[in-house]
């Protein structure tokens, strides 16, 4: 126990806290974006899976509270990577160029927060209807057709969206380098392979309130 | 040709610095960068001023002592090489050249453009002695080394510690470094014995530093001047998780004191 706590106090052992439940979180995400793409498949279809899920209370609380864990170890040590990585350089420099970071890389900072406020709201939105009262908890694709008809929500999503893009794209990419995972034989495909999932999962979840706005459900 | 240079001026690490802006006309474009700044200092010597502190040794780009961070590039833009070796062909005539110290809280300045890295150096320490047999010397080839893990070591032991990875990284991470220490003696047969308490022991004197975490924005390889691969970033992450894995502390039950 005690070399698990001094691993997990230690730069790298955080790393490795950030790339695990980062793979727990994307897991959810892919299956999320499956679930919620059978919208297109009709109001019964969409509304019968929901009921599915729902239909198994123990399956999905064991499944909320592994989310809940992964969620709170990514932000927890996210925040304490954070704030060592800003101690660490306490004057900056009056110019300084850079040669090699991305842009997803130099803004993971910023699409986490959003990412934090936009789950937040999401969930108030349409898990726990504090936001729509009105809703009816058994009619689920009404409750998203009527939310996504209105652009300003949808827009909200389609952004929120994008900055999930662009931090799944650094963090698929990066989190094989702190596992350690990494070969030069592999290294390209790789990079590759975290572009074709972020743009995957990006298209998928923004296809929901593009879909509703173009009339593609009834 | 004629350049302006704006010159990092602190005259201890308790006073807080500014910039001084400096001509240096009749430069020779094929002087180097830091033979421009001694005849700047000879200038300033001249009217009495205090000369402009840069560190130094060898100027052959072997011994890692030199690093300014130039126009926002630690080493400079010429890549693959340390300061020593930026020379002023590099420059147009007329170039405003910014010229700054390395940053980071574990490299406190101590003059200008002087700053301490001996951090670096503890870590060094921090990773110990390996065990090698003392006598007589062995035969050249009897313990093998695969050619690819060699030629991997060799890259690595490459480093030259002058810290410019440290410079260049946004969160001030000395991973680079630490990395290349760890994997030029945890590749090579003569590094096994204590390849796991070496890795323990340089990332907790890493940490203790102040240095940062990697977030991988790859800005230490582009500047490194020995282009160090951080490939072996990851080789240590995987070291460093399987040492806390499998780690005893040592219990001699026999054989002891």
């Amino acid at each position: 126990m005690a070399t698990a706590v001094s691993f997990t106090a230690s730069s790298i052992g955080k790393k490795y806290v950030m790339a695990v439940s980062g793979i727990a979180l994307f897991g959810f995400t892919m299956a999320h974006m499956a679930g919620n793409l059978q919208v297109f498949l009709g109001r019964e279809r969409f509304n019968g899976y929901a009921a599915t899920l729902h239909a198994m209370p123990a399956v999905l609380w064991v499944f909320r509270g592994v989310m809940i864990l992964a969620v709170v170890a990514h932000i927890v040590t996210s925040v304490q990577l954070a704030l060592r990585n800003r101690a660490a350089r306490p004057q900056g420099y009056a110019k300084k160029q850079s040669l090699a970071t991305t842009y997803a890389a130099r803004t993971m900072v910023v699409s986490g927060p959003i990412l934090f406020f936009y789950i937040v709201y999401h969930l108030l939105h349409f898990t726990f209807n504090t936001l729509h009262p009105n809703y009816e908890v058994t009619d689920l694709y009404s409750n998203v057709v009527a939310s996504f008809r209105q652009v300003p929500i949808s827009v909200s999503y389609i952004i929120a969206n994008a900055c999930f893009g662009f931090h799944v794209f650094h963090g698929a990419y990066s989190l094989f380098q702190s596992l350690g995972v990494n070969h030069p034989r592999y290294n390209g495909a790789l990079r590759s392979l975290a572009m074709a999932i972020a743009v995957l999962v990006t298209t998928g979840f923004i296809a929901v309130p593009v879909g509703v706005l173009a009339g593609l459900t009834k | 040709m004629r350049v302006f240079l704006q010159v990092w001026r602190q005259k201890n690490g308790q006073s807080k610095g500014r910039f001084e802006r400096y001509e240096a006309s009749e430069v020779s474009p094929d002087m180097s960068l830091l033979e421009m700044l001694d005849v700047v200092n000879e200038g300033l010597v001249q009217k009495n001023e205090a000369p402009i502190a840069f560190d130094h040794d060898c100027r052959e780009g072997i011994c890692g002592m030199c690093g300014l961070v130039i126009n926002g590039v630690p080493h400079g833009s010429e890549g693959g090489a340390t300061t020593c070796q930026l020379h002023m062909r590099k420059f147009q005539d007329g170039d405003e050249i910014w010229i700054e110290p390395f940053r980071a809280k574990a490299f406190p300045v101590l003059r200008d453009c002087v700053v301490d890295r001996t951090a670096l150096d503890r870590i060094i320490q921090a990773g110990g002695f390996i065990s090698v047999r003392t006598g007589s010397a062995p035969d050249a080839n009897q313990i093998l080394v695969p050619k690819e893990n060699a030629d991997l070591a060799m890259d690595a032991a490459a480093c030259i510690g002058c810290g410019a990875c440290v410079a260049a990284c946004p969160n001030a991470s000395a991973m680079l470094f630490t990395a290349a220490k760890i994997s030029h003696l945890g590749l090579l047969p003569q590094g096994q014995p204590e390849r796991h308490s070496r890795a323990l022991a340089m990332v907790k004197q890493m940490d203790a530093e102040g240095f940062g975490a990697c977030t991988n924005h790859e800005e230490c390889e582009a500047v490194c001047p020995k282009e160090v691969s951080i490939d072996f970033i990851a080789r240590m992450n995987r070291d460093f998780a399987k040492a806390a894995a499998t780690f005893r502390p040592p219990k001699a039950r026999g054989g002891g004191d």
